[in-house]
């Protein structure tokens, strides 16, 4: 990222690290620009350093290196109050000594907007999140996905034009999750404001953002849209972190015209995509989807090659048949066929002939 | 399968109830247990079980509490109001002075002094005189002496009387067999009378607080209890002590003066002795015909001539005032007020020192509390918001003054504080203080104010440590991503959060100083005491224990009233111990 991109996005990280202790750093050498009313979510593991870039946004923390812009301004010194930025708390942080209105006027009051007008916001941003007639409760007596709504009224209410949701649904049962994800996406997108939302879980991720940054060990392993980052993951932990995947270790044999063919440990032969790999010889861990396995051979191309697979396990679950390989001394390799009226039941013990597209299989570093 | 439809028959929804029916029922009556009997009665035999069970693991401390909390709290509030010393003492002569009017200017008449000599001759005898010229004289000053004087000197009243009594005739008024058989009708007398003995043992037993039970080797004759019933009743006391209290043989002992001038007045009076014929019928009949010759037993010259203040009618309205068995007076004395002979009156002046010294403790408490608040919010607020190994090693050093012994932190106290004291002596050597103006840091209420703030800064800073540690730092981030500066977000936000622990924090350090008794006494002069220390010498020096049971009486209730406003203001369910 140059200069110019960094100054022309609305939220900029620009080589930002960040060391606790002075020993380890934790957010190492991040770069990330964001446009205005662009909804990203910093995905990763635990201690991959996600949570830590969002609080040096919020300005809960510093940045041992390296600037934070906002609208092209750095950002590094100002405190937190003064950033004007909402920011909604993994366990909400509503304020239990105050009513549902009064925690939101707070964030009006201490900008000394006038009482009249105060009133008049709480209210739409109470409607907005349909908890109009909640205005006089305390929040101990809101249910959590109410609390969930007040936290977001409250980082909204106050109008700014970035919001930070720091795992706001960890707390949540799936299905209200399921439909916190949509509101908060509706919202976001019809207000029109810039979101950065930190999460762990991944279906989140994928169904709420714009673009995803996946954190590992510091750093962004891939920023990407969600269907490119689960379709064409740019390394083995995105690969590995995103959706479910099936791995096979080998040697790159040969690269031509944008196919790489590997021959796995064992001595077969699979084509795929060459991504992270370039020499032959070169080591390498190809990837490839369960649902993109084929074991019809009508529908692979002539000439595909395939490899045999034993079958281990066969599970119904409705939608879709899994289906536990053994292959190439993996025992966890899974396909996933659609329970269709024409579908193959396979059977414990079966050997059969596995295969796929080129493209749909890509050969990723061996780490 | 016809059960269940039966038991569920008319019911909304099945309840759990309906099962157990369904379970255990054959027919429509009370539902019954496997074994037959009912089972609301097997229900509550199981549940009297686990609750005896539960009772007697907790005995122990009901016990225990009960002994040692409520019994004595109970018996300081009776003592408070006791008063039961003065009719005990002077039973007679209290129900004969409601005749007299103390605001007539003249003593009262001769029988309230000789119920007086009556009273106070078996009191005497009993060494229960003085305790009551004690406490007389909490209200009087003088009527201690004046009750021991008496005391010494009742023998001598109507000595002449009972010399010539003595002299009528050779071993008979003088020898105590002769006094005996006379008492008791004789040696073998059918009628006797139980009563009198009875009357003697329950004053005795009232006067002393001993049981007076046991035999006394002697019975009043009926006919001579009849004949000369204040005499029988005199001997009866003197009797009963005689046997009981000092367990010697009554037929050995000469009888008191008292039983003597009954018989002189008694025979005086003109009882009808002609008619009598027990025992020793003829002596009493000359006794009667010598002691017409004599003059009448005057007890209220008497009484003047031992001690003059018998003369003095505020003896008397004293004793009228407090001559019933419970009194307002402790409780009037604790506010400053006395009870007047004409109602309640405010004390003189220079004798005020309650109320002020109530004003002085609440005030010094309410000041100690506001200092421990100040010095101990941050040191909790630091100590909540530390790394806990590090918090834990600073709250050791709060709680090691807990470890080492109130009385020696005091002293350490006076140590700083003197004037020659470590304190003085750095401010002058910083120059801050003059060395001929060296600051008075002690014995006033500024020494009692510094060490008791020291001494119960933990009972602020460990409710307030235990209440800030729940309060999650996200609030204060929230606030601040809300766009509060620092301060509005500590003051909106954290402060209203910790308040249950200002609460808890308050009310254990103002109940404890309020009542604080060590601390002010050492180090607090006479400025700095406390009303407590007012009690202790009340309990210990002038032992007036029904006025520091008063004192502590009001204590108690003032800190329940400060209590309910409390709860009322702030509410006691905002008061927080702990997580």
């Amino acid at each position: 990222m140059t200069e110019a991109q960094a100054s022309d996005a609305f939220v900029a990280f620009d080589r930002v690290q960040k060391s606790y202790d002075g020993e380890t750093l934790v957010v190492k050498d991040l770069n990330l620009s964001m446009p205005k009313g662009e909804f990203l979510t910093m995905l990763g593991p635990s201690g991959s350093g996600k949570t830590t870039c969002l609080m040096m946004l919020a300005g809960f923390e510093t940045a041992t290196h390296g600037r934070i812009l906002l609208d092209g301004v750095s950002i590094n010194d100002i405190p937190p109050h003064k950033r004007g930025i909402g920011m909604v708390f993994q366990n909400y942080a509503l304020f239990p000594h105050m009513t549902v209105a009064e925690n939101l006027s707070f964030p009006l009051e201490v900008r000394k907007i006038g009482k009249s007008d105060r009133e008049a916001k709480v209210k739409r941003a109470l409607d907005m999140v349909q908890m109009g007639d909640f205005g006089g409760r305390r929040p101990a007596q809101l249910s959590g996905g109410q609390q969930q709504r007040i936290a977001l009224a409250r980082a909204l209410v106050f109008e700014p034009e970035l919001v930070l949701m720091d795992e706001p649904l960890g707390a949540l049962d799936k299905q209200l999750r399921e439909h916190m994800q949509f509101e908060i996406t509706n919202l976001a997108h019809d207000l029109g404001i810039t979101t950065v939302y930190v999460t762990h879980d991944q279906t989140e991720a994928l169904t709420m953002s714009d673009r995803v940054a996946v954190f590992d060990d510091g750093r962004i392993q891939q920023l990407a849209p969600p269907d490119e980052l689960y379709e064409s993951p740019q390394n083995s932990f995105v690969a590995q972190f995103i959706g479910e995947n099936n791995t096979l270790e080998g040697t790159v044999k040969e690269i031509q015209g944008g196919l790489a063919q590997v021959q796995l440990d064992d001595g077969g032969i699979i084509d795929c995509k060459p991504v992270n790999v370039s020499e032959v010889g070169e080591r390498t861990r190809v990837s490839i989807r369960p649902e993109r396995v084929e074991f019809d051979k009508k529908r692979l191309k002539e000439g595909t090659h395939t490899i045999k697979a034993e079958v281990l396990e066969f599970i119904y679950m409705g939608d879709i048949f899994r289906t536990r390989l053994s292959v190439a001394g993996n025992d966890n390799f899974v396909i996933k066929s659609r329970n269709a009226p024409d579908q193959t039941r396979l059977k414990p013990g079966e050997t059969i002939e596995i295969g796929w597209l080129p493209e749909d299989c890509r050969a990723l570093d061996a780490n | 399968m016809s059960d269940v439809t039966d038991a569920t028959t008319g019911k909304a929804a099945p309840t759990p109830d309906d099962g157990l029916r369904i379970a255990d029922s054959n027919d429509s009556g009370p539902v019954l247990a496997a074994d037959g009997t009912p089972l609301k009665k097997s229900l509550s035999r199981t549940l009297r079980r686990q609750k005896m069970r539960a009772l007697l693991l907790i005995a122990p401390l009901l016990i225990f509490v009960l002994v040692t909390f409520i019994v004595p709290i109970v018996s300081m509030l009776l003592r408070s109001v006791d008063n039961t010393i003065v009719p005990d003492t002077l039973p007679q002569t209290v129900s004969v002075i409601s005749e007299w009017d103390p605001n007539a200017s003249d003593l009262p008449d001769e029988p309230v002094y000789e119920a007086l000599y009556y009273d106070l001759f078996l009191a005497s005898e009993a060494k229960e005189h003085t305790k009551l010229g004690t406490r007389l004289n909490y209200e009087q000053t003088g009527l201690s002496s004046q009750f021991r004087s008496v005391g010494r000197d009742l023998d001598e009243i109507g000595e002449d009387q009972i010399d010539a009594l003595e002299d009528l005739a050779e071993d008979t008024w003088d020898n105590e067999a002769f006094w005996f058989d006379l008492m008791r009708g004789g040696e073998n007398a059918e009628n006797t009378d139980q009563d009198v003995l009875d009357r003697a043992r329950a004053r005795l037993r009232a006067l002393t607080g001993d049981a007076f039970t046991g035999g006394t080797g002697f019975l009043p004759g009926a006919e001579i209890s009849a004949l000369l019933p204040r005499t029988a009743y005199e001997y009866a006391s003197f009797a009963v002590f005689t046997a009981i209290a000092e367990e010697d043989v009554v037929a050995e002992e000469e009888p008191w003066e008292s039983v003597k001038i009954a018989l002189i007045e008694e025979l005086q009076a003109g009882a009808d002795v002609s008619s009598y014929n027990g025992f020793g019928a003829e002596e009493l009949r000359a006794a009667q015909e010598m002691l017409a010759d004599q003059p009448q037993q005057n007890f209220k010259e008497s009484f003047l001539e031992i001690d003059e203040g018998w003369g003095n009618p505020q003896t008397w309205k004293t004793i009228n005032v407090y001559k019933s068995p419970y009194t307002s007076g402790y409780f009037l004395n604790a506010a400053d007020y006395q009870l007047g002979f004409d109602g309640v009156e405010a004390r003189p002046e220079n004798q005020q020192i309650y109320i002020k010294l109530f004003m002085r403790t609440l005030y010094m408490s309410l000041v100690i509390t506001g200092s421990c608040i100040l010095l101990g919010y941050p040191v909790a607020w630091i100590l909540a918001n530390l790394p806990l190994r590090t918090a834990n090693v600073l709250m050791i050093l709060v709680l090691l003054p807990f470890w080492t012994s109130l009385l020696v932190r005091t002293s350490a106290w006076k140590v700083l504080l003197q004037q020659q004291g470590v304190i003085n002596e750095i401010l002058v050597w910083l120059g801050f203080v003059d060395d001929a103006n060296r600051l008075i840091l002690m014995n006033n209420a500024t020494g009692t104010i510094i060490a008791m703030t020291h001494i119960l800064l933990p009972f602020m800073i460990l409710p307030l440590y235990s209440v800030m540690k729940t309060i999650p730092p996200s609030y204060l981030r929230a606030a601040k991503s809300l766009g509060a500066t620092n301060v509005t977000a500590f003051w909106r936000v954290y402060f209203p959060q910790s308040v249950p622990g200002i609460g808890a924090g308050s009310i254990l350090v103002f109940i404890l100083s309020i009542g604080y008794y060590i601390t002010p006494e050492i180090v607090g002069g006479t400025d700095g005491v406390f009303i407590s220390n007012r009690i202790a010498y009340h309990i210990s020096s002038s032992l007036n224990w029904g006025l520091a049971a008063a004192l502590g009486t009001i204590l108690l209730v003032v800190v329940l009233v400060l209590y309910w406003c409390y709860d009322r203001i702030v509410g006691i369910d905002n008061v927080k111990l702990g997580g």
